[in-house]
């Protein structure tokens, strides 16, 4: 390590220990220095994960290899309680249920023609989960293309419903809309006339650009015919259409990273610095 | 003279901004951390000396805020916290101010999660709204939360017909046939409400798709902003309203303070968020317009050349 680094790394620490030692005392209750070290420490780790902004470094490296490390443990342990300990054992057996602590559920799943009770049937995706960890043994590997293929297999199954309803038949049936809205003829319409946007005139507008810009769009994807003449004019407002539609989507993804830095500011300014309120 | 602090901020960006495009005019580069110094200072001082705009709420948000309004007291509504510390800073004070209306209202309020961290989220709304708003009500009678359940899709899809076989228990192990509030509740389709507040999946998405189309029961929702424009299309036959990112969660506080006298003085994160969101926004357009400028002079130049 380069002397510079260790003045550096040294800076840090002051700094840190500074930082915990102050933080501690504008903290009250018993666990003022625990709290203290937590706010501090995730507030240098902020600051580390920021400082990638001026350029890589050893800070960066370590914060966000401390991040990957934390969320795959606490992904691991949120899995087995919520799933296995959560979803399977209350199911599986009374015992079991009683030595993690939750409550058993002992029952039976009726299909009509057969009733099974849940420990028999729950055995089937304890043996699947097993043939899923068997990828990392190669000579039974290919047992775990099986709860795979279930897994892909059931939903498929299900979105393919699901979608089908909502986002086929559902959006084509939204794209169906008045284009007079509220209409009693020319006379009621300039009388009443607004700009509001709950008004007849923007609702009469909305409607027809969401009639044109479906048309448009469409056409721009319909290479069977040359983009020329009145088509190829549509087809040039379809590329308009994508335009502004992917400029929104730019300008809503701005603003959802600005609100992660304000949060990320906040925390800083408030719970680490305390300088506003 | 109050606002001599956050003028001077602007003034100083303004002045910044012009610097920059003299800068490029003579065609020098940019350094990439000259813009994150920007984004960063623009950011910050609104947030340091706060500057709060009124927001006027637009159809798709003020359809919620009428479709929670205009419920009978005593409804049942769902509310599932789909999100993480991630997104917390835009869905949290959707979630804040969603839950106040819904207590304000004195509907039954019913809450869930299908993302693990999404407990821990919902435990925030608790302390700073339940608990500290409406003290009086009573955990299984007014409110009750329901926990976490792995599954995804799965639970939705079960939840759609049997909602107790998938939360057999609340959050507190309280088995679900001696919760009063849930006296009645076979399936999604007796509540009145489901809203969701999240922006990733599951989220929203799988509450139309797996619940809201098939049972009919109307869904609204508060969503992150990268998401809120593929869901928009959603409104209004498939949702009764959305809130959009900060923007969105700015015009409900701002709403329902209107609206509610008794909380003129709530906190209003959202609004205080949108004071940065602006300025942020505008230094943003001015680095764009700045590119254009640059990209269309340096073309300029070789045609010339």
């Amino acid at each position: 390590m380069k002397r510079t680094s260790l003045i550096v790394f040294a800076v840090v620490c002051l700094i840190f220990v500074l930082s915990w030692v102050l933080k501690a005392g504008t903290i009250d209750g018993d666990n003022a220095i625990q709290d203290a070290f937590l706010v501090t420490l995730a507030s240098f780790l902020t600051l580390a994960i920021m400082s990638f902004m001026y350029k890589d470094n050893a800070y960066y490296k370590f914060a966000e290899h401390l991040f990957v490390g934390v969320s795959a443990a606490y992904w691991m342990c949120v899995g087995f309680w919520s799933t296995i300990v959560g979803n399977l054992v209350p199911r599986l057996s009374e015992g079991l249920s009683e030595a993690f602590g939750v409550p058993y559920l002992g029952g039976e799943l009726d299909f009509g023609f057969l009733t099974l009770p849940y420990p028999l049937l729950y055995f089937i995706p304890i043996i699947l989960g097993a043939f899923l960890l068997f990828r990392l043994v190669p000579k039974v590997g290919w047992l775990s293309r099986w709860p795979l293929a279930f897994i892909v297999g059931t939903f498929a199954g299900l979105n393919l419903v699901r979608y089908l309803r909502s986002d086929f038949m559902s959006q084509i049936s939204s794209t169906f809309v008045p284009l007079l809205v509220d209409w009693h003829g020319f006379g009621h319409f300039f009388a009443n006339f607004s700009l509001a946007a709950d008004g007849q005139f923007v609702a009469m507008f909305s409607n027809l650009v969401i009639f044109l810009g479906v048309v448009c769009g469409l056409i721009y994807f319909f290479f069977s015919k040359e983009h020329t003449g009145l088509f190829g004019k549509a087809s040039r407002v379809g590329i308009w259409i994508l335009m502004i539609t992917f400029g929104a989507s730019f300008g809503y993804t701005v603003m959802g990273r600005i609100s992660l830095l304000v949060g990320r500011l906040t925390f800083l300014f408030k719970d680490w610095l305390g300088i506003i309120s | 003279m109050g606002n001599i602090g956050p003028i001077i901020v602007l003034a100083l960006i303004a002045a910044g901004l012009v610097w920059l495009l003299l800068r490029a005019l003579k065609g020098q580069e940019v350094d990439r951390r000259v813009i994150f110094a920007f984004i960063l200072v623009s950011v910050a001082a609104p947030l340091l000396m706060p500057v709060t705009f009124k927001a006027k709420p637009t159809p798709i948000v003020r359809a919620l805020f009428d479709a929670i309004d205009e419920l009978p007291e005593g409804s049942r509504v769902l509310l599932s916290f789909d999100f993480d510390p991630p997104m917390s800073p835009e869905v949290q004070p959707m979630a804040d101010v969603i839950t106040r209306h819904v207590l304000a209202k004195k509907h039954q309020a019913i809450c869930m999660t299908l993302w693990a961290t999404g407990q821990a989220q919902f435990n925030i709304t608790m302390n700073d709204v339940i608990k500290t708003d409406f003290p009086n009500l009573v955990e299984g009678v007014d409110w009750v939360n329901m926990g976490y359940k792995a599954g995804n899709e799965g639970v939705l899809n079960v939840i759609r017909t049997d909602f107790k076989k998938m939360f057999p228990t609340d959050a507190n192990s309280i088995p679900f046939d001696s919760i009063p509030i849930l006296r009645g509740v076979r399936s999604c389709g007796d509540f009145d409400l489901i809203i969701s507040l999240g922006g990733g999946r599951p989220g929203l998405k799988e509450w139309v798709l797996f619940v809201g189309d098939p049972t009919g029961v109307p869904i609204g929702a508060g969503v992150a902003a990268v998401v809120a424009p593929q869901l928009y299309p959603y409104y209004p036959r498939q949702l009764v309203g959305l809130l959009g990112g900060v923007k969105g969660a700015s015009e409900y506080e701002s709403h329902f303070r209107d609206n509610y006298e008794q909380y003129r003085d709530m906190p209003t994160p959202a609004m205080v968020m949108m004071g940065p969101q602006t300025v942020a926004h505008i230094v943003i357009m001015a680095f764009i317009v700045i590119g254009n400028v640059l990209f269309f002079l340096a073309r300029r130049k070789e045609g010339q050349s």
